[in-house]
């Protein structure tokens, strides 16, 4: 069975490009004829990974792999990491610093959403090297 | 019916093979092909953007002529509210009204009374907490037309109601009917447009199956007809019956500010409309109720039919809603405003599809990966794609070859001529005297 890989940096910081790689596997899957809640629930889960990785993860990359009957998504940031993912998994949790909580992100919502969206979400972490989340939408 | 009716058109004589349409279609729908441009029916969303970017005015709309009133023994006339911002702002309402009526129509009826109607129908639908939000209003028949072939998990959010337009042919109709007593097939209800969407929403409906508009007469074409009417127009019947939020909804904003919520949002322009349902798509508004979203910028008052500069036609709006009065439907019973619901779904077109099975569309999409990696990404157009994704897209479809691009064309002539004079140089060995052993 054939599977397409793509690869998406993820620059630190930068609000204006977050996003777009979401986006674009988003085309992608359209264009493959998935069903459209398959979809979105690949896309929000794969934009708050995206955000996450921006606003706390220095940047890194997107590896995403669509298979014909899955989508396997992996943001890898080399950031602080997460000290306790238990309590990063509340809703409302956040340590996003003021002025990203004034451009109306850093509600505490990210994972709490990544995790409601994805069928399967794995977090592997280590502080002081970074994160990578690993989340699964299945197209059936 | 046909399924497939555009009101977007092409005037071969005048088309030169540019690429500028191409280039600004949002569902890129356009192709050139033998120095020609080709719409692609299924993808075309009507919005007009390719008639207004083309320099040779070879994009046109396929629209009714005022000849045509005369089929009916009645005629009735049911002006978009963009027509009021296209006149110098010394007539009035009434005078516009009644320039109609000097020009051979019966009767006048307003669309934009039928848009308060609609607005007090979408403000008790706003009040029903197992509506789907953001509510997306369908007043603009290409934003509908654009949901359903590129946001399909939107379809359900769309507001199921009556466009003013069909809303006020069918009053008219009725009213006209009972007055006169005059024969329905008789009557004939005409709409002077904006756009070129709404001639394809009567020509070819989404949501039913037959509009009560007999013609769709472009503002662009009447034009001169209503002007020098207008300088001999005899002001006697009072016609101008609008209160100032139906005027409005010819401005980008005025819909959505006839609500009695703050938790709206409107957008104009389509590119930005596309922006705003990828946000809608992935849940990003939750806190709105309402969206409106027109595909002109400016709104109706910016559509590709119209005469009037879109910013100097919003200051004469504004003169025209400054002088009407508030009207307040605000008693409508339940019943009539369900009447405006409508009875069908809009359906899902899935142009966006490599394939109808998801393994092989898995495999056009894998090779347009690796065909789209090697073409230039100089979106330059000369291959009559809009951007290299789509001539990659075109030849996964294969209704295009990778030597289309004139910069693939070039490399492999290159290479041609270069194996050419490497095999121009070889000889046989049997006859090379050169070779010393």
């Amino acid at each position: 069975m054939s599977t397409i890989k793509l690869r998406y940096d993820i620059p630190a910081n930068d609000f204006v490009t977050a996003g777009e790689a979401s986006s674009n596997v988003k085309k992608k899957l359209t264009q493959i004829g998935v069903s459209s809640d398959k979809i979105k629930k690949a896309a929000i889960s794969m934009y708050e990974a995206e955000i996450n990785a921006v606003i706390h993860g220095n940047g890194g990359y997107a590896d995403v792999e669509i298979s014909s009957d899955k989508v396997i998504i992996n943001i890898i940031d080399y950031g602080p990491g997460i000290p306790d993912v238990e309590l990063a998994m509340k809703a409302g949790y956040s340590t996003a610093s003021d002025n990203i909580r004034e451009m109306g992100f850093g509600a505490g919502m990210g994972l709490p959403n990544i995790k409601k969206y994805a069928d399967k979400l794995e977090i592997f972490t280590e502080v002081g090297k970074g994160t990578k989340i690993v989340l699964t939408v299945y197209f059936s | 019916m046909k399924e497939y009716f555009h009101s977007v058109n092409l005037d071969k004589d005048k088309c030169r093979g540019c690429t500028n349409c191409i280039k600004r279609c949002p569902t890129e729908a356009i192709r050139v092909r033998k120095s020609k441009a080709q719409i692609i029916n299924e993808r075309c969303i009507d919005c007009g953007e390719c008639i207004r970017v083309c320099p040779h005015h070879a994009k046109t709309a396929i629209s009714d002529s005022l000849d045509m009133i005369n089929e009916f023994k009645y005629k009735v006339v049911v002006p978009a509210p963009s027509l009021y911002g296209q006149f110098d702002k010394k007539y009035s309402r009434n005078n516009i009204l009644n320039a109609l009526r000097l020009i051979g129509f019966d009767y006048v009826y307003e669309v934009a009374r039928a848009a308060e109607i609609v607005s007090e129908a979408t403000r008790q639908l706003l009040k029903n907490p197992n509506i789907k939000k953001p509510m997306i209003s369908a007043a603009c028949p290409s934003v509908v037309r654009l949901i359903q072939v590129r946001f399909p998990s939107l379809i359900e959010n769309i507001v199921k109601l009556e466009s003013p337009m069909e809303v006020a042919a069918k009053i008219a109709k009725n009213e006209v009917h009972e007055k006169y007593k005059i024969a329905m097939e008789d009557i004939g209800v005409f709409f002077i447009s904006p756009c070129a969407a709404k001639v394809t929403s009567v020509k070819s409906p989404y949501e039913k199956q037959k509009s009560y508009v007999d013609g769709v007469i472009s503002i662009k074409d009447i034009y001169i007809k209503l002007l020098s009417a207008l300088s001999k127009v005899d002001d006697s019947s009072k016609l101008a019956l609008a209160g100032l939020e139906g005027i409005d909804w010819a401005n980008a904003g005025g819909e959505s500010g006839a609500l009695e919520t703050y938790n709206v949002l409107a957008v104009d322009g389509i590119h930005n409309v596309i922006k705003i349902f990828d946000e809608i798509e992935e849940d990003r508004l939750s806190d709105i109720d309402f969206v409106e979203a027109l595909s002109c910028s400016g709104g109706c008052l910016g559509g590709p039919l119209t005469i009037a500069n879109v910013f100097i036609a919003k200051t004469t709006l504004k003169k025209h809603i400054n002088a009407a009065s508030k009207r307040d439907i605000k008693n409508m019973d339940k019943k009539s405003y369900e009447e405006l619901v409508w009875t069908s779904n809009v359906e899902y077109k899935p142009v966006m599809k490599l394939d109808q099975d998801v393994s092989k569309a898995m495999e056009k999409l894998e090779k347009l990966e690796k065909i789209y990696a090697d073409l230039p990404g100089l979106d330059c157009g000369a291959c009559g794609a809009p951007n290299c994704r789509a001539l990659a897209e075109d030849i996964v479809r294969e209704i295009a070859n990778e030597t289309d691009c004139i910069f693939k064309l070039r490399q492999r002539i290159r290479d041609l001529a270069e194996e050419m004079v490497d095999l121009g140089g070889k000889m046989p060995p049997v006859m090379d005297k050169d070779t010393t052993e």
